[in-house]
């Protein structure tokens, strides 16, 4: 994974390019957690276009963080999932209170 | 009797949830899914191992075993750990049911086992552990259909 900070927006941007699943997330956590008390972001920013899998512990990782962001009065964002991804986000609602960007998707 | 089939027992460490949904995929290739139910059964088959290593064994050290058969054009997978058990079958299978939301885990295991597969059973002893017993049929592919044309003299 790969996460980088944009000073000028606050943007906290955060590239995945593992599979998500339980063994992967603890890692991701640690890493996101860390960048969001050092920089203190207005948002952050998942950038799923290399994610080719994702179980249920994504879907975990993804409240904590969005939990996280809003304690702090930020937000989250999801952009470039694929269909399979998505699919398991709406199972669970967060696209109800997350917003999720598919790249092919004209909103 | 089958057409086929395989056993694969590991240990229930995180690094093996990868191991076991890829081998397993390569199993199930033989019935030439679509990429799409490729990926039913890998999601399937992690949240199965998943739950045995942090609910069943709860992070100690214990054997996960995985059984493989093809039947026809259906893929059955037998996924068992002799962990602590689920004391409320019923209640387990429930959206968002979790007893580990501290760990940050969302309760969806079960339904996205229930959604990408045709069936799933889960058989479980408090105490002796869990059985997850998953079947989905493969769909004929359209150069299925092909040939069964062409055999028919159709074409
Ligand atoms: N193999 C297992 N051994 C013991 N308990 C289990 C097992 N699998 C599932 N459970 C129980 O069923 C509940 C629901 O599982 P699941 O739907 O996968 O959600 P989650 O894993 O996010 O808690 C778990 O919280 C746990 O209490
Ligand atoms: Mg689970």
């Amino acid at each position: 994974m790969n996460i980088n900070y944009e000073k000028k927006d606050k943007l906290l941007i955060v590239e995945i390019t593992e599979e998500i699943d339980h063994h992967a997330v603890e890692k991701i956590r640690r890493k996101v957690d860390d960048g969001i008390t050092r920089y203190m972001p207005r948002k952050t920013i998942f950038d799923f276009s290399r994610v080719t899998f994702m179980d249920s512990a994504g879907i975990g990782m993804i409240i904590g963080r969005y939990k996280m962001m809003k304690l702090i009065g930020g937000s989250l964002e999801i952009v470039n999932i694929s269909s399979t991804v998505k699919r398991i986000l709406e199972m669970s609602g967060i696209n109800k209170i997350i917003p999720l960007e598919g790249k092919k998707e004209v909103v | 009797m089958y057409d086929n089939e395989m056993r694969l027992e590991f240990l229930s460490k995180s690094s093996n949830e990868a191991f076991a949904r890829i081998t397993v995929a390569a199993f199930a290739a033989q019935l030439d899914p679509t990429i799409e139910e490729l990926a039913d059964i890998k999601t399937a088959v992690s949240e199965a191992v998943t739950n045995s290593i942090i609910h069943g064994y709860e992070n100690m050290e214990g054997i996960i075993k995985i059984k493989g058969r093809i039947i026809k054009n259906t893929v059955e997978l037998e996924i068992s750990d002799t962990g602590k058990g689920i004391e409320n079958v019923e209640l387990a299978r429930k959206p968002l049911y979790t007893t580990k939301a501290n760990l940050e885990r969302s309760g969806m295991g079960f339904t996205i086992m229930e959604s990408f597969m045709d069936e799933v059973e889960i058989d479980s002893v408090l105490g002796l552990g869990t059985k997850v017993i998953m079947r989905k049929k493969i769909k004929k592919h359209i150069e299925d259909l092909d040939e069964i044309l062409s055999v028919g003299g159709v074409c």
